[in-house]
Parts: structure tokens; sequence; C-alpha cells
């Protein structure tokens, strides 16, 4: 665990505890999600309560309290989305790896992240694998592209995300 | 993103008076001969979704095998607006009438596109666009349907100039109206014109902006706060993206000169966390306007002094309301409080503050430049100038479009839309987000406007506009949209917070066919308590989809409730699977997949459910490769 990267990331915003989000923020990009001993030394830089800090690491959905898998899955689940048949997708991707919309797969291969909207209503459904976008999408095509993911942790090139289409 | 070509080192820092800029804008033209061809990538969402960046990637490569004297402009450009044919690439040749449009583009279509039209000069035919209705293929976008009745405002420059250059914004006159602003008017001047342009927000409230403008500069305080909301966070909107990443300079143009009428110092850019890349594209363009000294300490040599910072959402869609936003910029947890004491006068940090929406920033320029009047003349009497809508969902034409105020649904979803997708029948459109109403056809011919749009119960929104055809459940849509906002309902105020899942809870009832003889009567008063006595705007507008969709598809609900029946067939189990004797040819996929065993037939014979034994899973539909498994 790198010491002193609270405090640098701290000092980054002049100490202002209004600049909390922006904190856990640059902590999540740090680590990929926010360890308890590092929201602990936060708690005691600012000198505010652990518990201000879960209040809000807890409201907002954006962060992450357990460690994140190898690659970074997030379908869309907004409106157009599920109106062309993104629950299917997710039901179909949950029940092929055994997880909930949240979790990460057990040997930490993924996390599967449901968002509201992504942006991208014109290629509904939607799919992004490590920053990268896949449009129209059927359960199929999609378990198509998270078995590839499979593949390139086994040839011990995680990390990297396939071009399929 | 790299350019090539055209020399990018002109900047002259600090612009003072209208003349350097316009010495500097020509200069910047003049670099383009007039021979210059210019490829435009289109990198909005859509096309990206479709390797567009793959594609620019690519053209790059091929221009830089080039002899020096030959010059290309290739630039990857903001949404265009018609991401159902992307990848779009269009090629110009400095004059207008030169301009070539090519849709579905793919990877190995590059070099031919480089070889004949960027340096032959000919036309790839078969990469047009063909107009359905009449078979032929059109060249530029201007003969496209989709492009014809659409009128630009806020999207002008978007998908003309590259989103990453100031010097392309500054090329097409972007900043004039800023040094127009300092130069020649005060304050005064600049809100009374916003306010002769009657330019209402585009976030959704549609409150009129001159007059916030006016309250907040008339409010009493030391520092003085403008906002810019990029929180956009209704399903099925990407405006405020398509402007963010497309065109972000003029966001920052419409905020220095509103901060200048209202007098604030620090501005603020909140911009929803699923944006990377508009956080990306807003930094950059921030950073150039600080070197060309459109933002920071004297501003054009003046003692007008602000600066813009940029602040990530936390993935909350209760931000987007004003006050909750603020709670965020605060670092606090995102709660909206009582309206009843006005942001204007205490906002942020108890300070005056001013927010608007990314399009209503990006509508300033142009006021600015054309004068209020020219504004107030588009549109109709209570809503003025044009509106950007996001045309998605089962429709022909996906995409963006910017329309003046006034058109009639029909017009933007038949004459722009092209109409319902697969040519299923039109049931309704879903507009102002997951607040907003599904509107049914025999409204279809009302005019576009705030005040129309929340007479139909519905509401204008931020400009999300979800075409539904006869496959969609509406009860099951209102259960989605329901189901949206009680895990986005911030839990503060008690009818919110208890209400929402008090009436998901009777909609999962009846689309399970367990509805009771007074659901739609419960659900009508919860729904009216909602309105009254929530919060704020999340929890007193949840309740218009399930209102709207009783209000107008009543039988649809007692179908389900009282004959366990969905007519849209896509609530599981109210409804059968039967197969069609003369579609099946008995090949048995069918009869192995059934988990319950409830198919029998022999083989090359039509077979047949049995729906005793039936659990209408579906399996079967998925599996019959013949589509001779009905829904009934």
């Amino acid at each position: 665990m790198k010491e002193g990267i609270i405090k640098e990331i701290v000092n980054r915003y002049n100490n202002d505890d209004g600049m909390l989000i922006p904190m856990l923020q640059d902590i999540q990009a740090e680590y990929g999600y926010l360890p308890p001993e590092q929201l602990r030394v936060l708690s005691k830089t600012l000198d505010i309560p652990l518990m201000r800090i879960y209040s809000i690491s807890t409201f907002y959905a954006s962060f992450r309290h357990a460690p994140k898998g190898q690659h970074d899955i997030t379908l869309c689940m907004g409106t157009v989305c599920y109106l062309k048949g993104s629950k299917q997708i997710s039901d179909m991707i949950c029940e092929e790896y055994n997880i909930e919309p949240g979790n990460t797969t057990s040997d930490r291969l993924f996390t599967l992240n449901a968002v509201n909207c992504v942006g991208a209503c014109a290629v509904a459904p939607v799919m992004i694998v490590d920053r990268k976008y896949y449009g129209n999408m059927t359960p199929e095509s999609a378990l198509e592209i998270i078995h590839k993911l499979n593949l390139t942790i086994e040839a011990g090139d995680a990390g990297k995300s396939q071009k399929s289409q | 993103m790299k350019r090539t070509n055209i020399d990018e080192s002109i900047l002259s820092p600090h612009i003072s008076s209208p003349a350097e800029l316009e010495v500097l804008s020509e200069k910047i033209r003049k670099l383009k001969a007039p021979s210059t061809k210019t490829v435009r990538v289109c990198g909005g969402p859509g096309c990206t979704a479709k390797g567009s960046l793959e594609i620019y990637a690519l053209f790059i490569k091929a221009a830089e095998k080039l002899p020096e004297d030959i010059k290309i402009d290739n630039k990857c450009v903001g949404c265009h607006g018609l991401c159902e044919r992307g990848p779009i690439v269009i090629i110009g040749s400095g004059d207008a009438n030169g301009e070539i449009f090519y849709q579905q583009v793919e990877e190995p279509d590059v070099a031919e596109i480089f070889r004949e039209t960027v340096l032959g000069g000919r036309i790839v035919e078969r990469l047009l666009y063909e107009d359905s209705t009449t078979g032929k293929k059109v060249k530029s976008s201007e003969e496209i349907p989709f492009y014809k009745t659409q009128e630009r405002i806020a999207l002008t420059q978007n998908g003309i100039i590259d989103p990453t250059s100031i010097n392309d914004y500054i090329a097409v006159g972007g900043y004039s109206a800023l040094v127009k602003a300092l130069t020649t008017m005060n304050p005064e001047d600049i809100i009374d014109e916003v306010i002769k342009s009657e330019l209402r927000g585009r976030g959704g409230g549609g409150f009129p902006t001159g007059r916030k403008w006016r309250s907040c500069r008339d409010a009493e305080g030391d520092q003085k706060y403008v906002i810019c909301n990029g929180d956009e966070g209704d399903p099925g909107a990407f405006m405020d993206r398509a402007v963010m990443e497309g065109n972000p300079h003029s966001i920052i143009e419409g905020m220095v000169i509103g901060a200048y009428a209202i007098g604030a110092s620090q501005g603020f850019i909140y911009v929803r966390n699923e944006y990377p890349l508009s956080v990306e594209r807003l930094g950059a363009a921030i950073e150039q306007a600080r070197e060309t000294g459109f933002l920071g300490r004297n501003i054009m040599e003046s003692s007008f002094s602000f600066d813009i910072r940029i602040n990530r959402g936390g993935g909350a869609f209760v931000c987007g309301e004003s006050t909750a936003l603020m709670a965020s910029l605060e670092g606090r947890v995102g709660e909206p409080r009582a309206k009843y004491v006005h942001t204007v006068e205490h906002g942020l940090h108890d300070q005056p503050t001013n927010l608007n929406n990314v399009e209503t920033w990006a509508n300033i320029p142009s006021i600015i430049n054309k004068g209020g009047e020219w504004f107030s003349s588009i549109g109709t009497e209570g809503s003025k100038g044009t509106k950007v809508f996001c045309l998605v969902g089962k429709i022909k034409n996906t995409g963006l479009v910017e329309i003046p105020m006034g058109m009639t649904l029909r017009q933007i979803i038949y004459d722009i839309g092209g109409g319902v997708k697969n040519d299923k029948a039109f049931k309704a459109v879903q507009t102002g987000g997951p607040s907003g109403g599904c509107i049914p056809e025999q409204f279809l011919d009302t005019p576009v406007g705030f005040d129309e749009l929340t007479r139909l119960g519905s509401m204008m929104g931020s400009g999300g506009m979800i075409v539904m055809d006869e496959d969609t459940c509406m009860v099951n849509i209102a259960k989605y949209f329901l189901n949206f906002l009680k895990g986005e309902s911030c839990g503060k105020c008690t009818p919110c917070r208890e209400g929402i899942p008090q009436m998901l809870h009777i909609l999962e009832r009846i689309t399970k066919g367990e509805g009771e003889d007074d659901d739609l009567e419960k659900l009508e008063v919860l729904g009216t308590l909602l309105s009254e006595a929530s919060l704020c705007a999340l929890g007193k507008t949840a309740a218009n989809p399930v209102l709207s969709t009783i209000k107008y598809f009543r039988k649809e609900y007692e179908e389900h409730i009282y004959h366990q029946r969905c007519p849209a067939k896509e609530c599981r189990g109210l409804f059968f699977y039967e197969i069609l004797p003369e579609a099946c040819k008995g090949c048995g996929i069918c009869l192995k997949n059934c988990p319950v065993d409830a198919i029998s037939g022999e083989k090359k014979e039509p077979h047949l459910i049995d729906q005793e034994i039936c659990t209408k899973c579906g399996i079967c539909f998925e599996k019959c490769p013949f589509g001779a498994i009905e829904k009934v």
C-alpha cells in the first residue's frame, strides 16, 4: 500500500473537504475501489468523521467498496437499451457467470456494471468493455465478446479488449 | 487527437479586441488553401461504437503518404446526427457544394474513398445515402430528408469543427459573441438581449433564462457562481453529450458571457460520470481558452476575471436537480432541498448561483451575435428558438435532431425519423425522460413546446424522444420507469421514497397477472399524492409515466388486470405460444429444447404445444429457426 498517497490527493484539493467527491474519485482511480483503510486515513487527514465519507461513498452509485475484476463490463440499462432487450443480455450474462449486476466474477475476470444510460442510444443495446463501445448487442453477441476476454486472460494478455466489429 | 498538415502553432495569445479576433480568424482560414480537401469523420458516440475512430486513423495514415504539396485536413468531428447510418464520413473541398456525404463506411472503404474522392474528385456511388421513398442516391447532407427540415443553432458547428481545436472554432466565428459582449455591451444589455430572446431553460424546467440571470445579478452576495449542468441523466438522451464532445467551446463561450452579465467570478461544469470523453474534451477546451485569454484573470485585458472548473458527477440521477447538484458540488450527498429559497439568491455555498443546462449555454453565443429578436422569431408563442432531441427507440432514423419549436411530433417522427422501424404500428412516443409521459397517436399533431407537452401529461424534459411500437407493453414500460426512479430516489422525503416502491409493487402484480380490481384507482391516488407532496421534481413527476399510460392506454391495463392478458405480448405468462402448422417443418428443435416436455410431434410433421403443461418460458420461440412459433 502506497504511503502518502492520500496526503497527496488531499493536497491536490487544498485540504478542502468540500472536494470530498473528487478526492474519493481520485482514490478510486488509484485503487479501482475505495479501500477501507485508505478511507480511515482520509478521515484522519481531513479531520472529518468516517461516517461522512461513507454516507457519500454509499450514496453515489459510481463508488465501489470491493476490488474490481480485471475487465470492466458496463451494460447500459437505459430506456432504449431496455426496449431493445438489454435486460435479456444482463440476465444471460448473470446466468452464465453466476453473478448479479454490480458484482465481480469469482475468478476476478470482470466486473459487471449495469448503468442507467451511456448516451449511445442510437446503437442500443450497448455494452462497454474496458472503455470500448459495442453497439447493437444481442445476448449471444455479448457473450461471445465476454468469452473472448476469457481467452486473452489465459493467453496472459490481460487488460486488452478484443475488437470484434 | 492528432491532426495532420494544417499548422496548429498559430495561437496568438490574449485577444483583446474584436479586430484582433478577426485577424486571427482570417489567418486560420487563409492557412487552408481553397484547394484543401477536408475529411470529416464522425466521432460521436454512435459512430464510435461502429468503429469510426479506426476509420479516422486510416485516413490519417493515408494522408501521411502524400507528397507535401497536397494538403488534406483530417478531422474527427462531433456527432452528425444521423447515427443510424454511421459511421459517417464527409469529404469537403473548400466550396460548399462540393460536399459529399458518405454513410455506413467501413474500414475497407477508406482506401477507395481516399483514392477516388479525396484525390480523384470522383464519387463512390455505393456509399451515398439512398432516399428510401424515391430510391435516388443523394450526394450531400442537405438533400437527405433527415436533415432537410432541421434548423440548427446549438448544433450549428457540431460535425463541422474539430472539437479539440480552438482554432477551428474561431475560424467559424467562435468567441466573436464573447468579444462583442465584452467590448460593446454592458451586463444589463446582455441580460436584456437574453430576455428579449425568450430563451427558456433547456434542461427540462423551461424557466426563462434571462429572468434567472437578472435575479442572480440583482441578488446580493460577495461571490457569485455560474454552473453548467452537464449531468445528463435521462436515459435515452444524449444531446448534451453531443455538444460537450462535439463543440465544447460553445458552452465555455456562453458561460463566460453569462458570468460577465451576472457578475460571477467562478464557474463549474458538472459532468456525468458516465461521460469520460466529455470531461476530457471540456478540460482541453478550458485549457485552450485560458491560453487565448478568454478565461482566467483579466479576460481580454479587461477588469473581468472568471474561471471554470469541471466536476465529475458520482452517478446519481437526482443530481440533475439543481439544488442536489449544488449539494454535490459542496461535497455532500446529492439531496435536493425545498425550492422556496431560490438558488439565484442562496445557491452554492449559500451565494447567488445561476445554473443552466448545457444546451441553454450553447445557445447564448448565437443570441448575442444575432440578437434576441432573431431568436424569438423562431418557434411558438411560449417556446422560442430550437430544441435538440434524441430520436431513438423503434424508429428508422435514430439520431440527434435540432428542430424549431412548434414542429409537430408527427413531422419529427415521420418526416425526419422516417417512421417506425420494420413498418410496425406506432404506439406511443415517450418524452421527458423517466419523469415524462407517453403520448399516443391521436396527439401526434401537437406542436412541440414546453407548455404543449406538459398539457398532454408529459414534458419537454431535456429532449429524449423514445418511439415505441405495437410490441411495447405500456404497463411494462411504466414499471421500467418506476423501477429506475425507485433506485434513484435520494430518500430524503417520504412520498417519493415510499410512494414509488408502492406503485412499483402494484405494477409488478399487474404484469404478473395478479392485478386487483381497485389497482388503477390506487395508482392514481398514489400518483397524485406523489406529485403534490414530494420535495423535488424527481418525486413530483415520478408518477407521470404511470398516470399518462393509464390515461391513454387504460384498456391495456384493464386487459392485464381483468383478463390476465398482455396485448403487446411482452409480459411473460400473459400470452400463449402456439406453433403455426403451415410454417412448422417438424425439425424437432423446439421439442428437444422444451424444459417441461410440453411439445409433441412426429419428425417432419407439424408439432403441437400442450398448453396445460407449457410454462410459457419462451425457449421454443427463441430456438425455432423457421419463425413458426407465434405469440397469441
